[in-house]
């Protein structure tokens, strides 16, 4: 199932932001380090390769859409995203000598599972350990614009997904 | 030191929740200069879809979507059974309707004439409130259809056409029958079509606690109105307590805080709608030489009396069926057929069939361990065949179920905070037993294989806050009387839930705004005659 800019769109508008675009930026990390809106998607589209399920295709221009215009629309959020992916990308270089996206999805998801992200408290408040951050900001972010998106809905059965403003599509017979 | 509000207005209303606006807004209209004052902040309307956001990502218990908690809100719970109070209440500019389901109905015939063991007689009828139902049926916007067989008389047709029922009514709607049970539409505040200058419903799914669309009534939508009309809103101003004049007849001044300072309000009239719990308290916090066990208290009624409405409700899984939950976050039909029962020893129940049974795919995946593949086929096997039914039960007023002062804790204005002294009784309980009956015969007859359970030993309040300051004739057991007056003070008016003698088991909030409305007439009477 491919995911669409209509898709990107959706789960967009279900963070509340509409408009976008804008010129390229740098994305301040908490500690200090800079980070490109380039690197945050490479990155962020590594780790929906890891994330998402086989069956979907499209996934590099779904996060690139999504994530760029989210991250220019909510700058706290930016900024912490940024420290989620400068921290990724710094435990990859320390334990596999690359950044996060030039790894093989093998060793991605062998980061990911050995960095605790798997286990790690989902729940808000992420700022308490670097993998609780990753797991908000980086897993949990792509798992909600997958999931309240229309495809990521009918993947499971469901064509209007909570989040998504899909109408009231309730009545129809499956 | 002491700053001086506002210089002194017609009328100073506490709480801009439903009631507090809606009497803002219509007491603007007949040409008074209003002051509201607000606990809470007013929340941008821009931030709706951040806060749906956060109602969906795990680990948010619900009190971090309207900022609830800390100590501004601490409170204790004393009785046998716990009171979660935060989650039933959100304070700020709209109050708890920011939060609520939406669903509104009309009180019964019988809930008025109702009698308790504790006695329950409202000293007003259905048919003193049927124009005000209409009323507020409009100001709030309500989605319904005259298909309800059990329902009170009404006059007039719904200001919306109700939402259609869902494939899941379908469903029950099969077992029902077999069983004789009639099912019928539910009343919404919240627009089928376009209403009132908001959308039209677009199925986000997350009305409570979040309507990202304004297509759930909100009252801070109302305070708009009301603003535009003259009315001065004063936020995060948490009134302390009432001053009255010296002989204890009417009230002065409401004492409120404000960035670190105390002000004082003046005002002809004062009307209190703090919601249940805080309009009681503050009434206790008021406490003087005149009204030595708290201000309107002389009946010692002020606090006692504390009703909710209890849940019960049963689910599970129907093999081979598409159910189709979570498409939207409302429920389109009920069965009001046990309401005004014969049973002995039964109180009212309110049937629901929920639209929104079983997982959220986008909620579980956020709190899975797992990813890609396996996550999808978790999400596959869970999503899909899930049913469910709930039901409101009503409370019984009793004396010793009590909203008081706990001087052992205090909030961040060093005042004793909430005590929720609550317990559920026998009857209740026996209520919640037959409404499970009726659950699990209708899912019996329809072959849902059936996995949860609520019911007497596990039940909790549905956040309707009820009773706290009851309405009545007789000044030695009631605080306020038919025209919503307190008995003791002739200058302050009740608007709020807290005034109900009986809780029936209807959604309390079209019946709040009804009074609310009722409540308008009789202040504007008062201030064009004095
Ligand atoms: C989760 C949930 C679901 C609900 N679902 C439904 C439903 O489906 N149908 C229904 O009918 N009802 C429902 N309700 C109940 C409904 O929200 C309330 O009945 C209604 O909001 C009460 O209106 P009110 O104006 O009396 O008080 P509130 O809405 O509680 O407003 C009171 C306001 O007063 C303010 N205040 C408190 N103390 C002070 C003070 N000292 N000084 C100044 N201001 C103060 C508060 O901050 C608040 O904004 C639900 C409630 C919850 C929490
Ligand atoms: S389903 Fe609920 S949240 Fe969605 S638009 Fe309708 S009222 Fe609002």
């Amino acid at each position: 199932m491919e995911l669409t800019r209509r898709d990107a769109l959706s789960a967009l508008a279900s963070v509340g932001i509409v408009a976008g675009g804008g010129s390229a930026f740098l994305a301040s990390g908490d500690d200090g380090a800079d980070v490109s809106r380039r690197q945050i998607v490479e990155t962020m589209g590594a780790a929906a390769d890891v994330l998402y399920p086989t069956e979907v295709t499209g996934i590099h221009a779904f996060v690139e859409t999504y994530l760029t215009r989210k991250i220019d629309g909510r700058p706290a959020y930016r900024s912490q995203l940024g420290r989620a992916v400068v921290e990724l990308n710094e435990t990859a270089q320390d334990w596999y000598d690359a950044p996060f996206a030039e790894l093989s999805v093998e060793l991605r998801t062998q980061l990911l599972v050995e960095m605790g992200i798997p286990e790690a408290d989902p729940s808000a408040d992420p700022g308490e350990t670097t993998a609780r951050r990753l797991r908000y900001y980086i897993w949990n972010d792509l798992q909600y614009a997958l999931y309240s998106s229309p495809t990521g809905g009918r993947l499971v059965g469901i064509e209007n997904p909570q989040g998504h403003p899909g109408g009231l599509t309730y009545t129809k017979q499956p | 030191m002491t700053h001086t509000g506002i210089p002194r207005t017609d009328v100073c209303i506490i709480g801009a929740g439903p009631a507090g606006a809606l009497l803002a807004d219509t007491l603007a209209a007949a040409g008074h200069d209003v002051v509201v004052l607000e606990a809470g902040p007013r929340f941008d309307p821009t931030d709706r879809l951040e806060r749906m956001e956060r109602s969906i990502r795990p680990g948010d218990s619900g009190l971090s979507v309207w900022d609830m908690g800390g100590k501004r809100d601490a409170y204790t719970s004393s009785g046998e059974n716990f009171y979660p109070l935060n989650h039933a209440r959100v304070k700020g500019v709209g109050g708890s309707t920011l939060h609520w389901q939406g669903m509104v109905m009309r009180l019964h015939e019988s809930d008025f004439a109702a009698t308790g063991p504790a006695g329950g007689e409202w000293p007003i009828d259905y048919d003193d409130l049927r124009s005000y139902y209409a009323n507020a049926e409009q100001e709030l916007g309500v989605a319904g259809a005259v298909d309800n067989p059990f329902s009170p008389p009404r006059d007039e047709p719904y200001p919306m056409p109700a939402f259609a029922p869902s494939h899941s009514d379908s469903i029950f709607a099969e077992a029902c029958e077999a069983l004789e049970i009639t099912t019928h539409s539910v009343g919404n505040a919240r627009n089928s079509v376009a209403y009132d200058g908001r959308s039209q419903c677009v199925g986000y799914g997350t009305c409570n606690p979040v309507c990202p669309s304004g297509a759930k009534y909100s009252a801070d939508t109302t305070i708009e109105k009301a603003e535009a009309k003259g009315v001065r809103v004063v936020t995060e101003a948490p009134v302390q307590r009432l001053e009255t004049t010296a002989a204890g007849e009417r009230v002065e001044a409401a004492i409120y805080a404000k960035d670190g300072r105390t002000y004082r309000q003046e005002a002809r009239q004062f009307i209190l709608a703090a919601g249940g719990v805080e309009i009681p308290r503050l009434l206790l916090l008021s406490a003087s030489d005149e009204h030595p066990d708290g201000l309107a208290n002389s009946s010692g009624a002020v606090g006692r009396y504390f009703m909710e409405h209890l849940f019960a409700g049963m689910g599970g899984v129907l093999s081979g069926r598409e159910t189709r939950q979570n498409h939207v976050g409302f429920m389109t039909t009920e069965s009001h057929q046990f309401y005004d029962n014969d049973e002995p020893g039964i109180g009212p129940i309110k049937l629901e069939f929920l639209n929104y049974a079983g997982p959220s795919p986008v909620e579980i995946a956020m709190d899975s361990a797992e990813y890609g593949d396996d996550l999808l086929e978790t999400l596959k096997a869970s999503y899909g065949h899930n049913l469910a039914m709930g039901a409101l039960v009503g409370q019984e007023p009793r004396k010793e179920n009590y909203i008081g002062l706990d001087p052992s804790e205090t909030d961040d204005h060093g005042n004793p905070v909430p005590d929720v002294h609550w317990r559920i009784g026998e009857q209740e309980k026996r209520t919640i037993a037959r409404a499970n009956e009726i659950q699990q015969a209708v899912l019996d007859e329809l072959g849902v294989d059936i996995r949860w359970k609520i019911g007497p030993e596990n039940t909790g309040p549905t956040y309707h806050h009820m009773g706290t300051t009851r309405m009545g004739t007789d000044p030695e057991t009631s605080v306020v009387d038919a025209r919503l007056r307190c008995h003791d003070v002739a200058n302050l008016t009740i608007a709020s839930s807290s005034v109900f003698v009986t809780s029936g088991a209807m959604n309390p909030t079209l019946t709040i705004a009804a009074l609310a409305l009722r409540a308008a007439d009789f202040v504007d009477e008062s201030l064009k005659q004095a």
